[in-house]
């Protein structure tokens, strides 16, 4: 019998130790992820490839947060892996962090391994002066991608960025397009200080402070938890305020605001008592807008790879690259735009 | 005559009184009291209850009370073996956020794979399956994180650090990073309402639990052991009980809550964020610890108080959630500050203030008696 | 002797939920002088000490240093105004060197001269005559010597009032002595002492008055001359105190089937803690001893039969039976109990109440999913107050608000609860008043006329004389010796404890 618990005990703790542990290397915080050399001289010198290495593909290094952060960052993630592959003439190696000092040691690193490329969405804005120009004078072209830094122009090729008060501006332009004669919002908000929030509710506020029928319920932030969000609509509906927008600067708040919704017997939707607004075209996000639960959902378009690839392989038109945001109304949603543009 | 039993009866009040303050109860009961005032003053409606019926069609129960007993529900039952944890290891796991991630995401890994309009049974099946895995999945890494307390003496917070650090990282591989959300609205049931049932389905869930370790305590002798090995271990061994075992279960227990805790999370929006579900709950769970006034170095505890204790954070949290002024930024130090006076009527320190107090007036008393009868 | 009072208390009051522990308590302190404060467990030598020294504040009364009234606020308050203190229980911290113990909260400044600190220190455990150099540190000592080292502590402070509380329980007789030099060193240097012991000898051999106390109460102070030791105890007890010489009852001896089946048998016992294999055994209804030095592997052969530490080899026998013991629940199986030599560190549950405390061991050889009830939990502990007379405010008490004996006396309950057929008594009468030491000795003999089997071990030669029949001479981890009837005397026991004939 002891021995059983014994024997059951430690079954128990190196199973949750190997768990941890192959967890670890597939989705830690740091990690450096190397894809192996290809050892095919043939099929790399059938790729055309304008910075030679010595087994014809280009080197890249690519510095990002870290893919669990959000589901964006996941699809930004996979969408990088998918570009940056051997098929399509690249080395690539990996590396995560959402700490500003682990991914300017990261760079350095990448810079004594000789990439070609070096392709950053820092987690901090500033402390990268230094090592993009060793960077330049090692002759290895830096692309940001996602996040812009406070460092001269000159010591990067280009910047791939998103505009999140364009989205903003488009998402709050559309709910002007609904004609209400009275906006009552439920303002749930994302991390403060994030650059996605910044943008998101600045959109909003400026269009509240300049529009008499336009107010505010409620504005907290949710800090881009679905549960929270839940719990603030549920205080507002328990309050007894009545409101008929929900402005949700992600798509997972969005889900916590209509599940209090559907608590409470408030209709939302297309035609309904609460128009529901979300943002990062989530897959499952625009299957609701395509069903008529929610009104509209904003992008924050993740695929920037496609962009640096074309940057690469045919040189950089300009400096700071905006890329195209859509946004989706419910009204208008086709099953193919959840097909391409969810993520 | 009558004056005497009149003296009587004002010692007993007295000490009825004394008795009340040096309760376990007495912070977390006072605690409510003052933020049911608070809220009564500032809304007077707040308290009211309604029956109504919901977008399904059901009646149901709605009013801020019916939310914040819902809201707590896991924060109560991570209190439940949190508390168990405290006691015997005189730590606690911080692990329990992360876990909860982890709980999470392996129900959401069985409950994806299945077609939304499955019959009622096979989703039955379906639900006890990912239930049971999650258990075990939970309960693996409580044990993880115990026999790094009990076996190799790490001390708890750092032996759960490890996990408070993967947590969320295993949580997303083993759902390979998909943001998923569950069409089935039978798989909401759970963390909202079960139709035609006005009461949201957690508080069911954590009557159930809070039964089962009233039970488990009445008929097993957790609590004398959890206590004996949290106060002197060695004095434990002595007595024939095995300290390493004991540690070992109550992080197993608190591994259950988590489990159980997950499923109830992610139930509630048919979705998990990795990064953020359950964001913070270790911190509120071992604060509703010491909040039911036990001691975070372990020993001795009272279960009830802990659980009010976790009523008493939800509360808080909703009734902060309530008020426009209060800025989305500032919200989080508007929580410290109540906490930290909260903590601070509940320390050691006033509550012996309190009594010195006491033991002076006795004294004054019994120098008077003795004085009498001198004179 | 200088008649100016140094240290002046009237009616100090202290009270604790449900306990008054003092209750205008009168006591004086002259220049000089060497003040026994005695009493009985729970007689409130400890509470007014701590009072005294600012651990616990006073609910009532007035204390005067030298004619200025003062208000102790903290222990280090406490120092600062010359009032020293050496504990019954080492208050020491293991973790440090010697030096650093002899000298933490004293520096001045937040700059330390680690050096000079270490050779000062040096010099004074040499002036004293403690084997412990500055460097070592202190938890790797013998517990005498980390004694000696608090003695040497408060005695460098200077101090106008130094207050030694047991502190020669865990001295032998050299050390013992070197103690009562050196407090007679400091009397001549006009420093008041109160010294608080159970050692009657003790207390006529250097003291020269005595303050008595009683349940919280004075009884009365008197010089040394004029209070025989009898009268002493009378008082101390508040009864007549009858003949503790002759407890012993031969006849229950002479009883005992030496060659019968052993209770208990162990042959080649191996320990891991450093004692040689030995082997042992035990009859029904014997009391036997373990004695020796400190250190000399006693307590260790013990725990090695109860298998509180790794037993490594070695066959055990109950009642001609072979069986395995390897952990505390196998021996409290086969109705083996046994009281720990560190009351504080192994027995007691400090914060649980003294009913848990009670019924604790009973309690875990019934099963961990077989609780008592409350009714019958209750009952337990009731009886074994009783029984015990343990003094406590009630059963929910915590243990660790008890005096010393009376915790003792709980944790004698509960290994008596458990109803064994074999108790190992490790210094169950260490720290505590010697009334409650008459009390156990005579338990003792009275649970073996019941036909329980026992091991009763004590540091007092005198006591394991008066209680057993049978002493197991230990040294160096060894069993050198076994003595029995006529050789059980103090001579012959110190010989083989010496080692070399005894002619």
């Amino acid at each position: 019998m002891k021995k059983l618990v014994k024997m059951l005990v430690s079954s128990a703790v190196v199973a949750a130790m190997a768990f941890g542990m192959t967890a670890c290397t597939s989705g830690g915080n740091p990690t450096t992820q190397a894809t192996t050399k290809a050892p095919d001289e043939t099929a790399a010198a059938t790729t055309a490839a304008p910075a030679d290495t010595g087994d014809g593909l280009i080197k890249v290094g690519i510095i990002n947060n870290d893919p669990n952060e959000s589901g964006y960052r996941t699809a930004n993630d996979r969408d990088m892996k998918a570009t940056f592959t051997e098929e399509n003439g690249y080395e690539a190696s990996f590396f995560y962090s959402l700490k500003n000092e682990d991914q300017i040691a990261a760079a350095q690193k990448f810079i004594q391994d000789e990439v070609d490329y070096l392709l950053i969405s820092a987690a901090g804005t500033s402390g990268w002066d230094g090592v993009l120009e060793q960077a330049q004078k090692a002759g290895i072209k830096v692309i940001l991608f996602d996040r812009t830094i406070d460092a001269s122009e000159d010591l990067y090729e280009a910047s791939i960025v998103s505009d999140m008060a364009k989205e903003g501006q488009q998402a709050v332009d559309w709910l002007a397009s609904q004609n209400l004669s009275e906006y009552k919002i439920v303002h749930i908000q994302g991390v403060m200080g994030s650059s996605a929030q910044i943008g998101r509710s600045g959109a909003l506020d400026t269009k509240v402070a300049a529009e008499a029928n336009w107010s505010i319920v409620k504005q907290q932030t949710a800090e881009w938890s679905e549960e929270t969000a839940q719990q603030i609509v549920q205080a507002v509906i328990d309050s007894g305020e009545t409101f008929n927008v929900i402005y949700a600067e992600n798509d997972n708040m969005a889900k916590g605001a209509v599940a209090a919704l559907d608590k409470a017997n408030i209709s939302h939707g297309v035609g309904k008592d609460v128009i529901v607004i979300g943002f990062d075209c989530n897959t499952w996000a625009l299957e609701e807008l395509l069903a008529g639960n929610w009104n509209y959902d904003g992008q924050c378009n993740p695929f920037q790879a496609s962009y640096i690839d074309n940057i690469i392989k045919n040189g950089a038109s300009q400096k700071v690259v905006i890329m195209e945001e859509k946004g989706f109304d419910a009204t208008t949603i086709t099953a193919d735009d959840v097909a391409n543009y969810g993520i | 005559m009558t004056t005497d039993t009149k003296v009587q009866s004002k010692g007993s009040a007295g000490e009825f009184f004394g008795k009340i303050i040096r309760n376990q109860l007495f912070i977390p009961i006072v605690a409510l009291t003052l933020l049911v005032i608070f809220n009564l003053i500032s809304d007077p409606g707040f308290f009211k209850i309604a029956l109504e019926p919901s977008s399904t069609g059901n009646l149901i129960l709605s009013g801020n009370l019916i939310t914040i007993i819902d809201n707590a529900s896991e924060l109560v039952i991570l209190a439940i073996g949190m508390t168990l944890v405290t006691s015997a290891s005189g730590g606690q796991d911080i692990s329990v956020g992360a876990t909860i991630a982890i709980a999470g995401s392996t129900v959401l890994r069985i409950v994806k794979g299945y077609a939304p309009d499955i019959p009622g049974s096979q989703f039955a099946g379906m639900i006890i399956v990912s239930f049971l895995l999650c258990v075990v999945v939970s309960a693996l890494f409580g044990a993880f994180n115990g026999a790094l307390v009990a076996f190799f003496k790490i001390q708890p917070m750092v032996a759960t650090l490890i996990l408070f650090t993967a947590g969320r990282s295993i949580a997303a591989w083993i759902n390979n990073n998909d943001n998923i959300s569950i069409n089935d609205k039978r798989f909401g049931y759970f963390g909202n309402f079960i139709p035609g049932i006005p009461v949201p389905t957690p508080v069911f869930i954590t009557i159930f639990c809070i039964i089962v370790i009233a039970l488990v305590l009445k008929f097993t002798n957790l609590r004398l052991y959890s206590q004996s090995v949290g106060i002197n271990a060695s004095s434990s061994r002595l007595n024939g009980i095995n300290p390493k075992m004991i540690k070992l279960l109550t992080f197993v227990i608190l591994g259950v809550c988590v489990a159980v805790c997950g499923f109830i999370k992610v139930s509630r929006t048919s979705s998990i964020t990795y990064s953020v579900i359950a964001n913070n709950i270790e911190m509120d769970a071992i604060l509703a610890v010491a909040l039911g006034g036990n001691n975070l170095g372990g020993g001795k505890f009272n279960l009830t108080s802990s659980v009010l204790g976790a009523y008493v954070i939800q509360f808080l949290t909703t009734t902060l959630y309530k008020f426009k002024e209060i800025d989305s930024s500032s919200i989080s130090a508007y929580k410290a500050v109540v906490v930290i006076l909260l903590i601070i009527i509940s320390s050691p320190f006033v509550r012996k203030l309190i009594e010195d107090f006491k033991n002076k007036r006795e004294a004054a008393k019994a120098e008077a008696a003795v004085g009498k009868e001198k004179a | 002797m200088k008649d100016s009072a140094v240290l002046e208390m009237r009616g100090i009051c202290k009270f604790f939920p449900g306990v008054r522990a003092l209750e205008n308590v009168d006591f004086t302190l002259r220049e000089g002088e060497i003040h026994a404060l005695m009493g009985e467990n729970g007689a409130g030598k400890s509470t007014l000490i701590k009072v005294l020294t600012g651990v616990y504040p006073k609910d009532g009364g007035d204390v005067t240093l030298s004619g200025q009234p003062v208000h102790i606020k903290s222990p280090q308050d406490a120092q600062n105004k010359g009032i020293a203190t050496v504990y019954q229980e080492i208050t020491l911290c293991p973790n440090l060197t010697v030096a650093e113990n002899m000298y933490i909260g004293r520096t001045s400044g937040p700059f330390t001269n680690w050096n000079k600190i270490n050779s000062s220190a040096g010099k004074l455990l040499d002036e004293l005559g403690i084997p412990a150099l500055p460097t070592e540190q202190l938890g790797n000592c013998s517990i005498a010597i980390q004694q000696m080292v608090a003695i040497a502590r408060a005695v460098d402070m200077d101090c106008k009032v130094l207050i030694l509380d047991e502190p020669t329980s865990s001295l032998d007789e050299q050390e013992v002595q070197k103690l009562f030099n050196l407090m007679r060193d400091l009397k001549a240097k006009g420093v008041g002492i109160i010294f608080v012991t159970h050692f009657l000898e003790q207390v006529y051999e250097v003291c020269d008055r005595i303050t008595v106390l009683r349940d919280g109460k004075l009884v009365g102070e008197y010089v040394i001359e004029d209070l025989p030791r009898v009268q002493l105890v009378s008082k101390m007890l508040g009864k007549d105190f009858d003949d503790m010489a002759e407890i012993k009852n031969d006849a229950d001896i002479e009883k005992i089937d030496y060659n019968g089946v052993p209770v208990y048998q162990a042959i080649n016992l191996t320990g891991t803690t450093g004692i040689k294999p030995f082997d042992f055994e035990i009859h029904k209804g014997e009391v036997n001893g373990f004695t020796g030095l400190l250190g000399s592997g006693r307590s260790e052969s013990v725990r090695a039969i109860f298998g509180a530490d790794r037993v490594a080899g070695g066959t055990v026998k109950i009642d001609g039976k072979e069986v395995k013991i390897r952990k505390p629940l196998d021996a409290m199986k086969h109705g083996i109990s046994y009281l720990p030599e560190d009351r504080k560190l192994d027995g007691i549950v400090g914060d649980l109440s003294v009913r848990d405390n009670i019924i604790l061991a009973l309690q875990v050889m019934k099963g961990f999913f077989k609780p008592f009830s409350r009714a019958q939990a209750e009952k337990f502990a009731d009886e074994y107050i009783k029984l015990l007379s343990i003094k406590t405010a009630s059963q929910d008490t915590p243990i660790k608000s008890l005096s010393g004996g009376n915790q003792q006396k709980v944790i004698l309950a509960r290994w008596l609860l458990a109803n064994p057929q074999y108790l190992i008594l490790d210094e169950p009468t260490r720290g505590i008043d010697v009334g409650t030491k008459v009390e156990i000795q005579k338990l003792v003999l009275k649970l073996a006329s019941e036909g329980k089997s026992i091991t009763f071990i004590s540091s007092e030669i005198d006591e394991m004389i008066r209680t057993c029949s049978r002493l197991v001479v230990m040294r160096d981890g060894k069993v050198v010796g076994e003595l029995k009837g006529d050789d059980l005397n103090q001579n012959k026991i110190m010989a083989t404890i010496a080692g070399g004939e005894s002619k």
